[in-house]
């Protein structure tokens, strides 16, 4: 029999493969992956310079390691170019590769930022262990160093670096960093935190032209200001990878669509992670990934499973300012309700009868975390 | 007394330092620590966990 193919070796694709085996310890398994195929946590990515970690001591375990543990083949340094559907076949770089059921782990590409400028191709990314290597490498001997972006990732690398001995400017479009998940007033709480520890904000504007400048670069943003800066580094946010499903001729939104079985238009395809958009929700956080993974291995176990999203706090490691965010559910109204504490920030989302919808809690308001959690609204019932 | 790592995030569970901020008390075994308690740092399950060779 042909085996279940994973196509994907992150946390989407080895989190399946885990939970199928505590349910079936013998159906042929296969994962493919396009590089090492080793297992690492890439959550600690963005934490692990403030550590002096390597990209090997971040290495958890290597693919043959996950192969014997996993019960699995694993191919790694596999492309894969194309589904034959029809034929239920893999095109790739390992030749074809038929499967009986297929499970899309992809995850997704950082967005590269439209940059003018002789060095715009410079500018560096960290979305896997191999680009954290690079990353790492390019550091060193640096004084200064400009991050795209004050989002979550941007956030967390720009509190990462602070260890390091560098000028840090964060450049963003919003007027405060997490724009999308934080009220304003609890974005700017971050936004002085982050300034207490040393960190440059430039927000409302983003950055237009990046030029060699001596050993380094000139940045020039949009409303004009401009600065030099040794490194530049993009954390803009995420595009599924969804090529290779569209090629196939599946129904692909934002993200690749499946329903709550993680079940793509084509009923032997699944798909998880970043890359997939489940009914609507378009979620690149582990909590959600975890249980996607939990639900689609039941379901190719042989029992047919939704996937449920209760409320995921998401944590934001930003030790100079601990922060836990419960974002509302998709579509929900409500208001935001602030409270100042000497040593932190509640923010609390209502709807119109008082209900909670969702939190944010920095600093000591984290205290509620646990409280709080339980009283959110699920997401996908 | 031992470490336990979370598989997903890198988190340490330290039997010895407990965490008395989610109520669990210094010394606290790991068996003892209820089921229901998730990786402060990303949330997976108890069960996610794997012990750390000391």
């Amino acid at each position: 029999m042909a085996p279940i193919t994973i196509i994907g070796s992150g946390l989407a694709g080895y989190t399946v493969a885990r939970e199928l085996r505590k349910l079936d310890k013998d159906i042929p398994l296969r994962i493919i992956s396009r590089d090492h195929g080793g297992f690492y946590s890439k959550p600690m990515l963005s934490n692990a310079l403030a550590g002096n970690k390597s990209a090997e001591q971040l290495l958890m375990k290597s693919a043959a390691q996950m192969a014997a543990e996993l019960n699995a083949e694993i191919l790694s340094n596999t492309g894969i170019n194309a589904i034959d559907r029809q034929a239920h076949q893999l095109h790739g770089s390992a030749g074809v590769l038929a499967y009986s059921k297929l499970v899309l782990a992809l995850g997704a590409d950082p967005f590269t930022p439209e940059l003018a400028g002789d060095a715009a191709d410079e500018v560096l990314s960290v979305n896997d262990l191999d680009d954290y290597r690079r990353f790492r490498a390019a550091l060193a001997g640096k004084h200064n160093i400009t991050i795209l972006g004050a989002g979550l990732i941007g956030c967390e690398f720009a509190n990462d670096l602070l260890g390091q001995n560098l000028q840090i400017q964060l450049v963003d479009l919003a007027e405060s960093p997490l724009s999308r998940l934080l009220p304003p007033a609890a974005g700017a709480y971050l936004q002085q935190q982050l300034e207490k520890q040393g960190v440059t904000f430039h927000l409302g504007s983003t950055t237009q032209h990046v030029q060699r400048h001596g050993n380094g670069y000139r940045l020039t943003l949009h409303n004009g200001v401009q600065f030099d800066t040794d490194l530049v580094l993009s954390a803009i946010g995420l595009r599924p990878r969804v090529t290779l499903a569209q090629q196939a001729g599946l129904a692909v939104q934002r993200g690749i669509s499946v329903n709550r079985q993680l079940q793509t238009s084509d009923a032997d395809i699944y798909a998880l992670g970043d890359c997939a958009e489940v009914t609507g929700y378009l979620l690149p956080f582990v909590m959600p990934i975890m249980q996607a993974a939990r639900a689609l291995a039941a379901t190719l176990a042989g029992n047919t499973t939704d996937v449920r999203y209760p409320a995921m706090p998401v944590a934001v490691k930003t030790p100079a300012c601990p922060t836990t965010i419960c974002p509302p559910p998709a579509g929900s109204i409500g208001q935001w309700q602030i409270e100042i504490q000497e040593n932190g920030l509640k923010a609390l989302c209502v709807d119109d009868t008082g209900k909670p919808l969702g939190f944010a809690l920095m600093g000591s308001a984290n205290a509620e975390k646990q409280l709080l959690a339980t009283q959110m609204p699920a997401w996908l019932v | 007394m031992r470490k336990w790592l979370c598989v997903v995030c890198g988190f340490i569970y330290d039997e010895a330092a407990g965490m008395p901020s989610e109520g669990i008390a210094p010394g606290t075994r790991w068996e003892d620590v209820p089921a229901s308690w998730a990786c402060p740092e990303c949330g997976v399950s108890k069960a996610d966990f794997e012990m750390v060779q000391i």
